[in-house]
């Protein structure tokens, strides 16, 4: 920890090397960012103007960049960073309690920096360890998983004796695939070239048509149909093209991308690799979610070893012009950059503001060059469906939809992690299997997608009924509901990107009226209220974070109304404010405490 | 994002707009064409000599019985674009109250009174009140500028002056920072001051705000309320880019 400082210089010989290393290209503007953070700790004004001079942009962009990206730092914070993953899981396993102890032990407040610059504590959305949480994050490069009170004492003792976190015992960082139910995608790995070897020997249009036959859609959300994706990538006019991973998984509850790029991540390049092919781009990258960054170097690894192989780089498997390679960017903790457009915002070193759509990536993408963007999932199934063909996938799932489906199980079960079902797989089939008991309700796609109730448990996987980009929490009948809604509020609230008006104001108008009917104020106007701000966010904002911010709100209120209903005490409005706490100023001022004093006894 | 042309909305045609027929040019958004033949979609965001970013929202309209924001969507042949409808100005109204309660506006002390177009935006969607617990929040005012004055309380991240500075001015004196609620305006100088910035108070970017943020200092009370653009006609017949 003795390189980094407080201090606002930075080496002037390390920043130059960061620079040339990036060839001073105003484009990897937030790697450079993410990588001078790392080294110094934060990022002192001084040093972002010689970077916009050696980018040749102006110092307001490069400032504007990195306030935008929550892992990026314009004030000094502690030479230990600790960011609490603040799931509900997380919550649900005791991680509150737990930040407040370690708080408590460091004597740092949450969210501040102590004194003498050693610590900040604070939270940040889902590490996507909900499986073996809960989980904290350390100087955005190393995790903790399975914390306990007596993991923490013991943490606490370490930062004070400032052992550095590569010196802890490793066993606090190991990190479980946690497989429990492997279908094609998890199960035996095909051999590194043998499906790009396949593809070769049927050339890139035959396989995009067997794609199209095998009526694969995207696993990362949107369900859009892949063949189709990349036929409008190929067809477009430009002067190259891009494909592009995204394996930001941010949507809370999901982790089964963590879990492929620990398991399968060869499929997955290999996948990337056909895209290129067949879309014909010669450069991809993949878009590596912050939080993930322990992965990094075992990717690195990867990658190296398939580019030795001749499965990457120039003359693939010997074909003469089949050239293609991959570079990892890092993101710097921003959910919104998982929707496409944002995310090419982003690689191109920039704010991560969702672009107007159309013109859409694939004609419009990075570079403003046609860009395939896929889920690390779906890249991985194509991997699979060249090697075995579009008739052998179509006979798994259902007619609507084809293959399987990796589910991050999480919450109050007996046995959570991943678990691979073929399309059409009952919800109560993955609550037995998972050893759930007396369920209240399952968030089946993260706080973005849908809240089932035990009624609801008998509905299928699938784009026709529960559509799902991969996250299943689950809820017994001991939780309420209202603090999960009021969880999903606050990472909503968080990570709005703050670029159109609904979104910025509406997901803290929400947040406001959940706090307020938690703390006692309700009335059947702020739930009304709440109707009012779930139509408008549906129909106005920018893009689907804003507009899918209220689902959970929409859900539980439907579903779980009592969990609701317990807050409210009045059915008319009741201000937000208590009328006496008001009058605390004035009693310290004036030094009085008495029953006059308090405004109860007034009347 | 620059070229939002597209090869289907490059032929000229028209679309319906609340059962009007509008005329429209290749590439233009549904909000150019409806504005240039002298139709009202409330907006804030987008000015005619400016490329489109869709952050305010007030002008999305329903297209094909879809929700969209008329300065992002390409007009393109039979679209039936409805916007003058009470739901559509009830949400516009909504939109409003949220800009007003996340800054600090208050309109009887303000200079812009009466030449503000979110106040008179809000008057022709008949805003009565914030609706909404007001915010607060405490942000910035810099005086630093010997011509302007720029104040961050009233700054409603239309991007205006960011574009305009960089489009007309050449000067890229702004940018935008922070994120979710606490995005905010930024300046370009090294003390992040506007008086050390490249700004001039005849440039574009200083005389395109929609609101109070960048005002010129000295002539605020000139012209007397009650005799300003917007106390004489409402916006909606104060079109900027109509034809004449």
């Amino acid at each position: 920890m003795s390189n980094l400082s407080h201090s606002s210089a930075v080496s002037a010989s390390s920043l130059k090397t960061l620079l040339a290393r990036y060839h001073a290209d105003p484009h990897a503007l937030v790697q450079i960012l993410r990588e001078l953070q790392a080294q110094h700790g934060w990022l002192p004004r001084p040093a972002l103007g010689q970077i916009a001079r050696a980018l040749g942009v102006t110092l307001a962009h490069v400032e504007g960049v990195a306030g935008f990206y929550r892992f990026l730092h314009l004030q000094p914070v502690g030479s230990y960073r600790i960011l609490f993953s603040d799931n509900i899981t997380d919550r649900m396993g005791g991680s509150e309690e737990m930040l407040r102890h370690l708080c408590h032990l460091l004597k740092v407040r949450p969210g501040e920096m102590r004194a003498d610059g050693r610590v900040s504590v604070t939270t940040t959305s889902c590490t996507g360890l909900c499986d073996q949480g809960p989980a904290l994050l350390v100087n955005h490069h190393q995790v903790v998983t399975r914390l306990t009170p007596t993991r923490i004492d013991h943490l606490a003792t370490l930062i004070e004796q400032k052992t550095p976190p590569e010196q802890w015992p490793v066993d606090w960082s190991r990190v479980d695939e946690n497989i429990q139910r492997a279908d094609v995608k998890l199960g035996v790995q095909p051999a590194p070239g043998q499906a790009l070897a396949a593809v070769l020997a049927r050339g890139p249009q035959a396989m995009l048509d067997e794609l199209k036959r095998a009526k694969l859609r995207g696993r990362g959300g949107a369900g859009y149909a892949t063949g189709t994706k990349w036929q409008l990538c190929r067809n477009a006019p430009g002067e190259t093209r891009y494909i592009v991973c995204n394996a930001d998984e941010g949507e809370p509850g999901t982790f089964k991308d963590r879990v492929l790029l620990m398991h399968s991540f060869d499929a997955v390049v290999e996948g990337m690799t056909i895209g290129a092919r067949v879309v014909g781009a010669r450069q991809g990258f993949i878009y590596l979610r912050g939080e993930y960054r322990f992965l990094l170097d075992q990717l690195q690894a990867v990658l190296q070893r398939r580019r030795e192989a001749g499965l990457l780089g120039a003359a693939i498997l010997g074909q003469a012009g089949f050239d293609f390679d991959l570079t990892i960017h890092l993101g710097a903790g921003a959910y919104v950059c998982g929707e496409e457009s944002a995310l090419i915002e982003s690689l191109e070193g920039k704010r991560g503001t969702p672009r107007i759509r159309p013109p859409f990536p694939v004609e419009h993408g990075y570079l403003g060059q046609p860009t395939t963007v896929n889920n690390v999932e779906t890249f991985c199934a194509v991997t699979h469906i060249a090697l075995h063909g579009a008739d052998w996938w179509r006979g798994i799932g259902t007619a609507q939809s084809t293959g399987t489906k990796l589910h991050s199980v999480s919450g109050d079960c007996e046995r959570p992690g991943i678990y691979e079902y073929p399309f059409g797989t009952r919800i109560g089939r993955i609550l037995e299997d998972c050893g759930a008991r007396n369920t209240q309700a399952v968030q089946v796609g993260g706080p973005s997608g849908v809240c089932l109730s035990a009624s609801e448990f008998g509905r299928h996987i699938g784009f026709e009924d529960v559509h799902t980009a991969g996250a299943f929490m689950v809820f017994d009948r001991s939780r309420d509901m209202f603090e999960v809604a009021l969880n999903f509020a606050q990472f909503f609230a968080h990570e709005s990107c703050g670029f159109c008006t609904p979104c910025r104001v509406g997901t803290q108008l929400v947040l406001r009226r959940m706090d307020k009917l938690k703390r006692g104020y309700g009335s059947g106007d702020d739930v009304q209220i709440l109707f009012e701000l779930d139509k408008l966010m549906h129909s106005a904002t920018h893009c689907g974070l804003g507009a899918t911010a209220c689902n959970p709100l929409r859900d539980t209120i439907a579903k779980f109304r009592p969990a609701y209903d317990k807050y409210v005490t009045s059915l008319h409005f009741v201000p937000g404010f208590d009328m006496d706490a008001e009058l605390s100023q004035a009693r310290l001022a004036t030094g009085r405490d008495d029953h006059g004093a308090h405004l109860e006894t007034l009347a | 994002m620059t070229d939002h042309s597209r090869i289907d909305a490059l032929s000229p045609g028209t679309f319906t707009l609340d059962g009007e027929e509008v005329e429209f040019g290749p590439g233009d958004s549904i909000l150019q064409a409806a504005t240039r033949a002298g139709y009202y979609i409330p907006h804030l965001c987008w000015h005619p000599d400016f490329g489109a970013k869709g952050s305010c929202r007030l002008c999305t309209v329903r297209i094909n019985g879809r929700s969209g924001a008329a300065c992002a969507v390409q007009a393109a042949s039979g679209q039936e674009v409805e916007s003058n409808t009470d739901d559509l100005n009830a949400q516009r109204k909504t939109l409003l109250q949220m800009m007003f309660i996340e800054g600090n506006h208050f309109c009887p002390s303000c200079e812009k009174s009466g030449n503000c177009k979110l106040q008179a935006t809000a008057y022709a969607m008949g805003m009565e009140g914030p609706h909404f617990e007001e915010f607060y929040p405490s942000r910035r005012v810099d005086a630093s500028h010997p011509d302007l004055l720029l104040d961050l309380n009233r700054c409603i991240q239309c991007l205006l002056c960011i574009r305009a500075s960089h489009d007309a001015d050449g000067k890229d004196v702004f940018a935008i920072g922070g994120h979710g609620i606490q995005t905010h305006l930024l300046v370009n100088s090294p003390s992040g001051l506007l008086g050390d910035s490249a700004i001039a108070a005849t440039d574009r970017a200083a005389n395109i705000c929609p609101v109070g943020a960048i005002l010129p200092k000295r002539v605020g009370f000139v012209i007397p309320i009650g005799q300003r653009s917007f106390d004489v006609k409402p916006i909606s017949e104060q079109l900027e880019g109509a034809k004449p």
